[in-house]
């Protein structure tokens, strides 16, 4: 229990640390892995409170794809970091105080109410198999869900396709055409040439 | 001996940590995209710790589902944003006033 309690401070201050570091970091690229050092740290939480699949989710889903992603943009950006800086130590103070009050009251009502004194339930068994459990329930109970987040995934894909994609652009590609392609005959492409001069 | 509200006091930090970086980086579009992200992480981990003490799966399925959301909102709103770059050579909201009346 005490080892359980040492993992759970220590990838705590892991995840607030890493949270302050990316909100006030200057540089953009930092901010995004500072944010890979909270996700990781929340993970390994995560696998603590036995959500061992969605642990493992978190990492590759978020860290391998969603940050990976943010970095690539922040890289092909060309920003100019002193102007999204400006206001930053203006809006300091009353988003400090904001975050002070809204987590003080937060973190009050927390702490009061005896209802959140609930302590660790037993521990499952080594025969326990997270991903198991959340496939039964996921393709029975929660079928219905499951495919609407589907069809939220693919139109996202087509949004980010079709907002990226340029149409001007598509006639100074290289691109071909497959109905000019089809058209060709070979006449068109090769010339016979007598190369004997008489 | 960790108890329901060492989570939720986590989570309730994170969050207002990602509230504080919506307000001081309000200018660079990335920066806010991130901390909405980190405001997600932050009530995922009060929908395990509730899962967990709860022994109530529903928990860790609603989990699933907004990191499934979370995964398409950052996909379009990185979309948005390299358009907006490539059509105004900025990301800064405060130059995006177009639609100002």
């Amino acid at each position: 229990m005490t080892l359980e309690l040492a993992v759970f401070y220590g990838f705590a201050a892991v995840l607030v640390l890493a949270s302050l570091l990316m909100i006030t970091v200057r540089n953009p690229v930092h901010a995004a892995l500072s944010l890979v050092a909270a996700f990781f740290a929340a993970a390994v939480l995560w696998v603590l409170l036995e959500a061992e699949f969605l642990g493992i989710v978190l990492v590759l889903v978020y860290v391998g794809a969603v940050m990976v992603l943010f970095l690539f943009v922040v890289m092909t950006l060309d920003l100019n970091v002193s102007q999204l800086r400006e206001g930053f130590v203006r809006y300091l103070p009353i988003g400090g105080l904001v975050a002070l009050v809204m987590g003080a009251g937060m973190i009050w009502v927390l702490t009061r109410e005896t209802v959140f004194e609930r302590t660790t339930p037993l521990r499952a068994g080594a025969d326990y198999n997270n991903t198991l459990a959340i496939g039964q329930v996921l393709y029975t109970e929660y079928v219905y869900p499951f495919e609407i987040a589907a069809v939220i995934l693919l139109v996202a894909v087509i949004a980010a396709i079709t907002l990226t994609l340029d149409p001007r652009r598509r006639r100074t590609s290289k691109s071909i055409d497959p109905a000019e392609a089809v058209k060709v005959r070979a006449k068109d492409r090769i010339k016979m040439v007598d190369l004997r001069q008489k | 001996m960790i108890t329901l509200s060492h989570y939720l006091v986590l989570g309730a930090v994170v969050f207002c940590l990602g509230v504080a970086g919506l307000f001081i980086n309000r200018k660079n579009l990335i920066i806010v995209l991130m901390c909405l992200e980190l405001m997600l992480l932050a009530v995922n981990i009060n929908f395990i710790a509730f899962a967990y003490f709860l022994q109530d799966l529903a928990g860790q399925v609603f989990v699933f589902f907004i990191l499934t959301v979370a995964a398409a909102e950052a996909a379009i709103g990185l979309a948005i944003l390299v358009m907006l770059f490539k059509v105004r050579g900025t990301i800064s909201v405060g130059e995006l006033n177009e639609m100002k009346g």
